[in-house]
């Protein structure tokens, strides 16, 4: 993975606490109070459940340099164990049932984590794209996972935390933003921890990293635990508080590839990067179809408009890509600096 | 911008609210349809056809009729690419649009997604030929109307057909039957139907799962010709179709002992195949071609007048251009039905709701509608939200499909139990009581009788 840009192993936090403070005052008191429906249930709410998934990636491919095509599998791990969980314990409160879930997501992430002590690039690659096949293929098969529904499409049980429902469109937002914050919080942890740099180390030379005494084979498989578990968490919140019904359908390949694409487009190895790289893939084509709409009219033909909006994304991506390829979080760095040199 | 989003915000609720509270007062009369349609993406030919139809349709009413009693009908689409989230999202973008109808995804997995919130939006939601089965029980799915078809009766259809092909449903009895089903929920959901239709009626089934896609079908063939049955039921959907006809062909399996679901019966599934699916029959609520009226009125008034939506005017006529028709024409009797009782005016989706209970189109009124032959009848209830639709069975000639049977009526009252038992354990998850159709149908009829007097 030596194509990897060499991104800071640290997080900027510190530096951008006040940015990141005014983030979470606009987060929490204005934009609940000042928010549409539109934007809870169609903006914000895919967004942070995907924004985690990159999240929990990134700690994998951005950070420890693995890749995995197994996303979508974990976040269909994960929403199938808490539907499970709260099916079959009824008392069990919904925080409970989310974590529960995340460790079931981290054991399927650890078996599918075996692989990469011997594969390494591509060839880990496709390990774990045998993971994507075989939990769509789980889920198909086995009808307990879906409680013998007979479409195998599960409803998912109201969002209910110690007593309070949270099953408006605010409430569901609420509730993925603090999830999100708090598995944010913990990622950063993780990774300005001794624990953290060793994933970079095994990123960036494998060989030299077990030589100064990280150990290799233990630091991996916790890296692909740690990434499952907050995909998997990603997954709960994708069917409970976005979609309110989960199908195997929805966590395909595809999937897959646009989790990974939001790391990649986002930055590497950083943690913002997941969550600029949400809003480009998730929340930009939205603004641009309402952009198209209310530029053209409900006359024209919703195919075309489909068709230019791609067109325009693609370029986008393009042009990103050319221009910093290390993602758009290095691009908001550049941006900052200039800024700051033309500020001093 | 904080206090201007606000304010916007209170304005946008206060209109809301307004609007719910006197439908009469603001709007001109207009009647609006939300279409989460799909014209780009991997289903773009069926989305196509479909919602093509559908504006086809509600063009002519507005065209021919000056709309439904003066109310103009109008729409407006978002693509969704078949992908659930993109529906939600034109769900979330479309569902303060005033005067709204009714929903029509035709996506299973949008429609799922949707029924919590036009279940709280009171709105109805239509899923003609597919959808959730036990939403069939009107008294737990108050707002999900499975038009025409759900799953079960499809499987029970087809069985009544090959009933008839064999002779009798008695002469089934020793025969084999393979389902060749898509490998996913869609295809796994009439498996325990079709099981219990086998010991009813004494034949022998074997259910055979294709993995999706479905492009490569050697060994399921290979099992089908050691198996020799009789009949083979092709449970497809996309690629899986065509594959199915061609690996048939170069198995020897005769075509016209293959017969299609309502998920492989459209163009799209036979002309890839090209010979090998010559023969081939499939089960459809809708015939397909130009020859009823209300085609020929849609090609003359509509296409005449430049207003067609298919950009292709020999797709119509195919089969989901004339579904997309046959929905409109559900769509409109339901708010003409609604505007009977509440008035000929802009209706919530409520009453809408109300007109689609109502939805009774025997076949003199589908003869008046120029729908004759097109589709046999419907008779929806507060109880049954889809309607008694008969099916037939077309037969794909290389070129066209032509209708092979007359049309004929699933068993419903043995798939009743299984429908309600479902909706009941719905009902009990997520702690609803379920309506008491008898009283709401009482309470219409007095209320019509006390009309009836004043007048």
């Amino acid at each position: 993975m030596d194509a990897l840009p060499r991104a800071a192993p640290r997080p900027h936090l510190p530096a951008g606490a006040l940015g990141l403070g005014a983030l979470l005052v606009l987060a929490y008191g204005i934009v609940p109070l000042t928010g549409t429906s539109y934007l809870f249930e169609a903006l914000l709410t895919p967004f942070l459940a995907l924004a985690l998934a990159g999240l929990g990636l990134n700690l994998l491919t951005g950070y420890a340099g693995l890749l995995s095509l197994g996303s979508a599998a974990f976040m269909a791990v994960g929403a199938y164990a808490a539907f499970n969980l709260s099916l079959r314990l009824p008392g069990l409160p919904l925080p409970a049932s989310l974590l529960l879930a995340g460790f079931v997501a981290a054991l399927a992430g650890l078996a599918a984590g075996l692989p990469a002590l011997r594969l390494r690039g591509f060839y880990l690659a496709v390990s774990t794209l045998a993971v994507q096949f075989f939990v769509a293929w789980a889920l198909n098969r086995i009808g307990w996972i879906s409680d013998d529904s007979p479409s195998g499409v599960i409803t998912a049980p109201r969002l209910v935390v110690a007593g309070l429902s949270f099953d408006d469109p605010r409430g569901r937002y609420l509730v993925s933003l603090t999830v999100v914050t708090l598995l944010t919080l913990v990622a950063w942890r993780l990774v300005s921890s001794p624990t953290g740099r060793n994933l970079v180390a095994i990123r960036d030379n494998e060989t030299a990293a077990r030589l100064v005494g990280v150990k290799v084979a233990r630091t991996k498989l916790l890296a692909f635990a740690a990434s499952s578990f907050v995909i998997g968490i990603a997954g709960a919140l994708w069917a409970f508080a976005y979609l309110r019904t989960v199908e195997p359908a929805g966590f395909n390949l595809d999937r897959s590839f646009q989790i990974l694409f939001i790391v990649i487009i986002g930055g590497l190895g950083t943690l913002r990067g997941a969550f600029l790289g949400a809003g480009f893939i998730v929340v930009l084509p939205l603004l641009l179809a309402r952009l198209g709409a209310a530029l053209l009219g409900d006359g024209f033909d919703s195919g075309t408009l489909e068709m230019v909006q791609r067109i325009v994304l693609g370029a986008l991506i393009v042009a990103l890509l050319i221009r910093e390829p290390a993602g758009l979080a290095a691009l908001l760095d550049r941006a900052g600096r200039r800024l700051g040199r033309r500020a001093a | 911008m904080p206090l201007t989003t606000r304010l916007r915000a209170a304005l946008l609720a206060g209109t809301v609210m307004l609007a719910a509270a006197a439908p009469r007062a603001g709007w001109a009369d207009e009647q609006y349809f939300p279409l989460q349609s799909y014209r780009v993406g991997p289903y773009a030919a069926g989305g196509t056809g479909f919602f093509g139809g559908f504006i086809d349709y509600l063009n002519l009413i507005n065209a021919r009729d000056g709309g439904v009693n003066g109310v103009k009908l109008t729409w407006s689409e978002g693509e969704t690419q078949y992908e659930v989230e993109r529906g939600v999202e034109v769900y979330e973008r479309l569902k303060s649009r005033p005067g709204i109808a009714a929903w029509n995804p035709l996506s299973v997995g949008i429609a799922y997604a949707m029924i919590d919130r036009i279940t709280a939006d009171r709105v109805p939601l239509v899923t003609i030929n597919h959808g959730r089965t036990d939403s069939t029980d009107g008294r737990v799915f108050p707002y999900v109307f499975p038009l025409l078809l759900n799953p079960y009766s499809e499987t029970s259809g087809i069985i009544q057909y090959l009933g008839t092909r064999a002779g009798g449903l008695d002469k089934l009895k020793g025969k084999t039957i393979a389902v060749l089903y898509h490998g996913s929920p869609y295809g796994k959901e009439t498996i325990p139907i079709y099981a219990q239709l086998a010991e009813r009626y004494g034949f022998t089934v074997a259910q055979i799962e294709v993995p999706h896609p479905g492009n490569e079908q050697q060994s399921q063939w290979l099992t089908i010709r050691r198996l020799r049955p009789d009949f083979v039921v092709l449970r497809g959907w996309g690629v899986m179709n065509p594959v199915a006809l061609k690996t048939a062909q170069k198995t020897g399996f005769p075509a016209d002992r293959i017969v299609g679901n309502v998920w492989s019966n459209s163009e799209e599934d036979v002309i890839p195949a090209g010979d090998a699916a010559k023969g081939y029959v499939a089960i459809t609520t809708q015939a397909s071609g130009t020859a009823y009226p209300v085609i020929q009125e849609v090609v003359g008034k509509v296409y005449g007048a430049g207003n067609g939506n298919l950009a292709d005017r020999k797709r119509i006529g195919s089969v989901y251009h004339n579904l997309g028709v046959l929905n409109g024409i559900l769509n409109v009797e339901a708010v003409r039905i609604a505007q009977g009782k509440f008035g000929a005016r802009t209706l919530t989706g409520d009453e809408v709701r109300w007109g689609f209970e109502h939805l009774r189109l025997d076949e003199a009124r589908v003869a008046a509608l120029g729908a004759k032959g097109l589709f046999h009848s419907i008779n929806v209830t507060c109880a049954n939200h889809e309607g008694e639709g008969r099916v037939t069975f077309q037969q794909w000639d290389g070129a066209k499909w032509t209708v092979v049977s007359d049309w004929i009526a699933p068993d419903w009252a043995s798939l009743r139990p299984i429908i309600e038992a479902s909706a009941t354990a719905y009902a009990k998850e997520h702690g609803l009581t379920p309506r008491d159709c008898a009283a709401e149908e009482a309470a219409d009829a007095a209320g019509k009788q006390a009309a009836a007097a004043a007048r």
